[in-house]
């Protein structure tokens, strides 16, 4: 009893204190990441003229920055048109996705049907399908929507399996004694409780959207970063080509914290799950 | 009144008045078991009898405790009256109705508190009244009072994870409790808590039933637990899982944790229920 009591005279306070603590941690500790990445880009800026490399060959990092600055136009132009594949191969995939995994988890017959295939066609590199695609669908968004869809669909739809799987049982004993019927069971219990599961999954999958969708660009496009990828590269523009790869790698980190954004939104923060 | 959690279940003056009240007003369900026998099927495909052939009458308002080892079906007779599972031979009835489903008039505290740890504590605590579909706000009172009963007023926009393990059994008590079952089941409710929070749930429970006055069957594998909080206690044995010994426990409440030890009579219950043990083999002597 004592130990509650400690805790039930000042409510509120261990949460505070935990949320306070990273505030404690020296600067150097907190920003250690950002440090390092300075000190890597100061190196690179410092040491390519040193080493008489020609910008031509590696340019320095301000270099590719004023690049993106001056350009933007032109990255922004085809990064809204990768973003699209991104968001459309993402969605479709967390659309149908999800379902599927619905169907997996509550029909036997379709997890002995579906399951073991969706495990085969997960061992095929998809980005080689990528030339398959382009033959069958042209070269307009089609191929590279197909293939973002292929790379993130099964994540999606393990992550969400496992996470309706791992359920604890007596949670389902505890609201079937109440009387729930099996759609509340779902909402009440398996679906809140598999969320973070599932949030887990998008974000593994939106990640390798975005590779999906530069990968469908190299093999035959028109517009998008890795159409403009592969400009830069015929013209020999170095600098270019790395402010391109800034905007594509820009896109993942963007859509990762979009998402981690949208899961604090709609779970519960989750270390506070056990 | 230093400590919240030592709330209204212990100030004794209060207590005995509607003790009183509720003596007189039994608000509890009666349950009858009649001819219940369990046989599970195991993987090898033989027959497991967990309950053979249980026959038991229990009276309104009254305190039973099941007290027996792993295995002896104890938890299998929580679950026939919760709803969870059916019998393979007899009838269970509680108030005159056959359970095939949830009963709507019985509450159950099970081992783990099992708590939604993304739900706060008046949300958990509402659980049940969501999901009959019944107005919140009818019961968010209600809700309250219980927490202020169990010494947590105040905690009620806490989420699990920033309460003790005793604070979140209290909580899955108040959660048996909001919608007054006539029944209240109890599964090993403190096997998982310290001695100490331990030994003040279980005094706390006795406050709990005794304000309230519903049935309770409370199951445990704990001996001294069973005797102190029983009117009635059933001594189960498993293979094949049977009542053994059906005692009535004659002490005058409000039992006192502090001096139980020194009653004779307590001393006497517990050494039988621990000869039946021994006589079984569960308790080597």
């Amino acid at each position: 009893m004592s130990q509650e009591a400690t805790v039930a005279v000042s409510p509120g306070t261990e949460k505070k204190r935990q949320v306070k603590k990273p505030r404690g941690e020296p600067l150097l500790e907190r920003f250690s990441a950002l440090i390092l990445a300075a000190f890597i880009l100061l190196v690179w800026q410092v040491s390519v003229p040193l080493s008489g490399i020609s910008e031509f060959v590696l340019p320095t990092p301000w270099a590719i920055a004023s690049r993106i600055v001056t350009d933007f136009p032109l990255l922004i132009s085809n990064a809204y048109v990768t973003l699209f594949e991104v968001l459309a191969g993402f969605g479709s995939a967390a659309v149908i996705g999800v379902p599927t995994a619905l169907a997996i988890f509550y029909w036997r017959p379709v997890e002995r049907a579906v399951y073991p295939l969706l495990i085969a066609l997960q061992t095929i590199p998809k980005v080689a399908l990528a030339p398959i695609l382009v033959l069958y669908l042209g070269y307009g968004w089609a191929p590279k929507i197909t293939l973002a869809f292929l790379i993130a669909f099964f994540p999606i739809v393990v992550a969400t399996v496992v996470g309706l799987q791992s359920l604890d049982k007596g949670l389902v004993n505890l609201v079937r004694s109440m009387g729930a019927s099996e759609w509340q069971t779902f909402t009440k219990i398996r679906l809140p409780a598999a969320l973070p599961n599932i949030f887990g999954g998008f974000k593994v999958a939106i990640s390798l959207s975005v590779i999906g969708a530069v990968i469908g660009e190299y093999v035959a496009a028109e517009q998008g970063l890795g159409y403009l990828q592969l400009l830069a590269n015929s013209q020999f523009d170095t600098t270019l080509n790395f402010a391109t790869v800034v905007m594509i790698s820009g896109l993942g980190v963007m859509l990762y914290f979009i998402l981690t954004f949208v899961e604090k939104k709609v779970t519960f923060h989750r270390e506070s799950a056990k | 009144m230093s400590v919240p959690a030592a709330g209204t279940w212990m100030s004794d003056g209060v207590q005995t008045a509607e003790i009183a009240a509720s003596s007189a007003d039994p608000k509890g369900a009666a349950v009858r078991l009649q001819d219940v026998s369990k046989i599970y099927q195991s993987r090898q495909g033989e027959d497991i009898v967990a309950l053979e052939r249980i026959s038991l009458d229990i009276a309104p308002g009254s305190f039973v405790c099941c007290v027996g080892p792993s295995g002896c079906g104890k938890s299998t007779l929580l679950s026939l009256l919760a709803g969870l599972i059916a019998p393979t031979t007899g009838r269970t009835v509680i108030d005159g109705a056959e359970v095939k489903s949830a009963h709507p008039k019985v509450g159950v505290v099970f081992q783990s508190d099992l708590l939604l740890y993304w739900r706060t504590v008046l949300d958990n605590i509402l659980l049940p009244v969501e999901i009959k579909k019944l107005r919140r706000a009818d019961y968010e009172k209600h809700a309250l009072e219980l927490l202020e009963q169990v010494g947590l007023a105040g905690f009620e926009e806490k989420y699990p994870s920033e309460l003790s393990g005793g604070m979140r059994q209290r909580v899955a008590i108040c959660r048996a409790l909001i919608q007054e079952p006539g029944l209240l089941l109890m599964d090993e409710p403190f096997g998982a808590l310290d001695a100490l929070t331990r030994e003040q749930m279980i005094h706390d429970v006795q406050r709990m039933w005794m304000r309230v006055g519903n049935t309770v069957l409370f199951i445990t594998h704990d001996i001294d637990e069973a005797v102190f909080l029983a009117d009635r206690l059933l001594v189960m044995s498993p293979r094949p899982g049977r009542i053994d010994l059906d005692l009535t426990i004659d002490m005058p409440r409000p039992r006192q944790q502090s001096d139980i030890h020194e009653n004779p009579n307590f001393a006497r219950y517990v050494r039988q229920v621990r000869e039946i043990f021994e006589a079984k083999g569960i308790l080597k002597a």
